[in-house]
């Protein structure tokens, strides 16, 4: 309070925060003027669009926007990537909370060795080995289908989770353990009824990395799909451009419909993205 | 840690030793059984095999069908060094490097200390310099592929409006590298702001009051205290800077593909373009092995030298 009090009645004095709130405008400038300008873009005819491309529209073309989404092609790129990471999501949750609560509490022999072997993932990108990967996932028979990209997505975001979730179930009390195995609960009724209703906040993160990857990402399903039906929404606004190369409007209105969603969950659950993707990076 | 649970070490033998004590160590062991296989199963099919197999196949001269049979030893290794492409690419990675570094890791580290402080705005303001890194790359490349565009974008209007005429900066191997670099400050920068941000909101506020007590000045206290306080954050940042800008592929297809005449890839567009797109394995597998070096030593000696206590 006091410290703010004397902030306020320094201020005209103090050059220091004219500089900060110069520097903060310019910043926010260059974040918003690109985005501000894609959808302002997509209310403006292609003649518009280049002699005015800053300011607000002079006739809102409203028919953009609404082609778009009376189109049944923008619903099913939105309907691929739900498809696609939702059961990206599911299956690492699943998967990474089971081999972490092995990892956390049942101390076996060569358990801390598989699990630097779990955690070299973290050391290089899905992208070295790409060629040998989409030829595993077409000897499985996997290629354009949904799991082709579902499963890879999964076995990646494997190490992270894993790591994540150890930590977190590592941490809880341990006497909530020995307590229900005295009681006579086995493990596996124990990681169902106690561990995995506790670990809301971390299994929340681990799902937000899992999600925001996976609705993002691009090379995979490039490599893994052929047929458009399957694409999810990155693919789908590359294709859409290479189609419309020069009719901008469109391409904008098309672009911002399709990030839409994302934008949305960033301002309902920014709280678990901002944790998610920072604590992910730290703690892994 | 829990006395009694870990006395029992588990090495098979299911049925041995007093029933209740056995029941406990056959729960563990089956538990194990169950929970382990699929993680490792998955692991071990799409991360590891493929690695393994980049190595073997970056011995053949393969097009992806039947079996490899066209053993040529390390010679895909050698196309790869002497193709002008991957020299370019591999510069082009030490550039993103360099940019990162150089300029977005001081520009986040600024904002970080301007936006950790509360005021009316900050956390808006914050989470719109982390929106940025939340939107897919491919969006983003088309965000500012309009901008770039020499008839129609943001840019080309400025200059008109100075009676410039507009550049293509996309186009032309002089600048097209410059254009991506800008968008991957654009898109980056707030990760590392809110890596810094919460480095800053976890210190210890007594220190840098200490500081101003004892008369350090401003910059002093910057300098000397916030600063070091700072280096394990500014480590792990650096740290992922290095490692973000190894991979970087999906914010320059939208925006280049990598060309024009190849001024533009990074080491995995050239990998796409020259392995992936025209099925050459061995030539693909070899720029993946390269990068996978790459990556795993730059990785296990950071860690070792410069993160050891974290």
């Amino acid at each position: 309070m006091s410290d703010a009090a004397i902030a306020r009645m320094r201020w005209p004095f103090d050059p220091v925060l004219l500089y900060k709130a110069l520097f903060l405008a310019v910043v926010a400038a260059f974040v918003a003027v690109p985005l501000l300008a894609t959808v302002l873009g997509g209310f403006k005819s292609l003649g518009e669009l280049r002699t005015n491309p800053f300011g607000l529209p002079q006739i809102w073309e409203w028919q953009n926007y609404a082609g778009i989404l009376f189109s049944g092609r923008y619903w099913q790129l939105l309907w691929n990537s739900l498809v696609i990471s939702s059961f990206t999501v599911v299956l690492t949750l699943i998967i990474a909370s089971m081999a972490a609560f092995a990892f956390a509490h049942l101390h076996f022999f060569g358990s801390s060795l598989l699990l630097s072997y779990l955690t070299m993932g973290l050391l290089f990108p899905a992208a070295t080995a790409i060629l040998p990967l989409f030829i595993k996932v077409r000897d499985l028979g996997l290629l354009d289908s949904y799991f082709g990209v579902i499963l890879p997505q999964v076995a990646f975001s494997l190490a992270m989770s894993v790591l994540l979730l150890r930590r977190f179930f590592k941490d809880l009390p341990h006497e909530l353990l020995e307590a229900a195995l005295v009681d006579g609960c086995s493990y596996i009724g124990f990681f169902r009824h106690i561990t995995l209703p506790l670990s809301g906040p971390i299994l929340a993160t681990v799902g937000t990395i899992a999600f925001v990857q996976s609705w993002n990402s691009y090379l995979l399903p490039l490599v893994m799909l052929n047929s458009d039906a399957l694409y999810p929404w990155p693919l789908g606004i590359m294709v859409y451009q290479g189609e419309f190369s020069a009719e901008w409007h469109l391409i904008l209105a098309f672009i911002t419909l399709t990030l839409l969603p994302t934008v949305l969950l960033f301002i309902f659950a920014q709280k678990y993205i901002v944790a998610g993707l920072t604590a992910g990076a730290v703690k892994g | 840690m829990s006395g009694r649970g870990d006395a029992i070490v588990i090495r098979g033998r299911p049925f041995h030793g007093p029933a209740a004590k056995s029941r406990r160590s056959d729960g563990r062991l089956t538990t194990a059984l169950i929970f382990l296989p699929p993680a490792l199963l998955l692991f071990t099919i799409f991360v590891v095999m493929p690695i393994g197999e980049a190595a073997w196949f970056s011995g053949f001269n393969w097009n992806g069908f039947g079996r490899p049979t066209r053993w040529i030893g390390l010679d895909n290794y050698r196309f790869v060094f002497d193709s002008r492409g991957f020299g370019i690419a591999f510069r082009n990675n030490l550039l993103i490097i360099a940019v990162s570094l150089l300029i977005q890791l001081p520009l986040a580290l600024a904002l970080a200390l301007t936006l950790a402080e509360r005021f009316r705005g900050a956390v808006l303001l914050r989470m719109l310099f982390f929106l940025p890194y939340v939107l897919a790359e491919v969006a983003t490349g088309l965000i500012f592929s309009f901008i770039y565009d020499g008839d129609y974008g943001l840019l080309a209007s400025i200059f008109r409006s100075f009676g410039a005429e507009a550049p293509h900066l996309l186009a032309s191997t002089q600048t097209s590298m410059l254009a991506i670099l800008i968008v991957i400050v654009w898109k980056y920068f707030g990760f590392h702001m809110m890596l810094f941000i919460a480095a800053l909101q976890s210190m210890d506020p007594n220190l840098v009051e200490a500081a101003r007590i004892d008369g350090a000045s401003r910059w002093q206290v910057l300098r000397h205290v916030v600063i070091p306080l700072l280096y394990p954050t500014i480590r792990l940042s650096v740290f992922f800077a290095v490692i973000g800008s190894l991979q970087l592929f999906d914010l320059v297809m939208p925006l280049t593909r990598g060309g024009p005449a190849d001024s533009s890839n990074t080491m995995v567009s050239f990998l796409y373009n020259n392995g992936i797109s025209r099925m050459r394995v061995g030539f693909g597998s070899a720029i993946g092995v390269i990068l996978f070096v790459i990556c795993v030593t730059f990785a296990v000696t950071y860690k070792r030298w410069f993160m050891r206590d974290e």
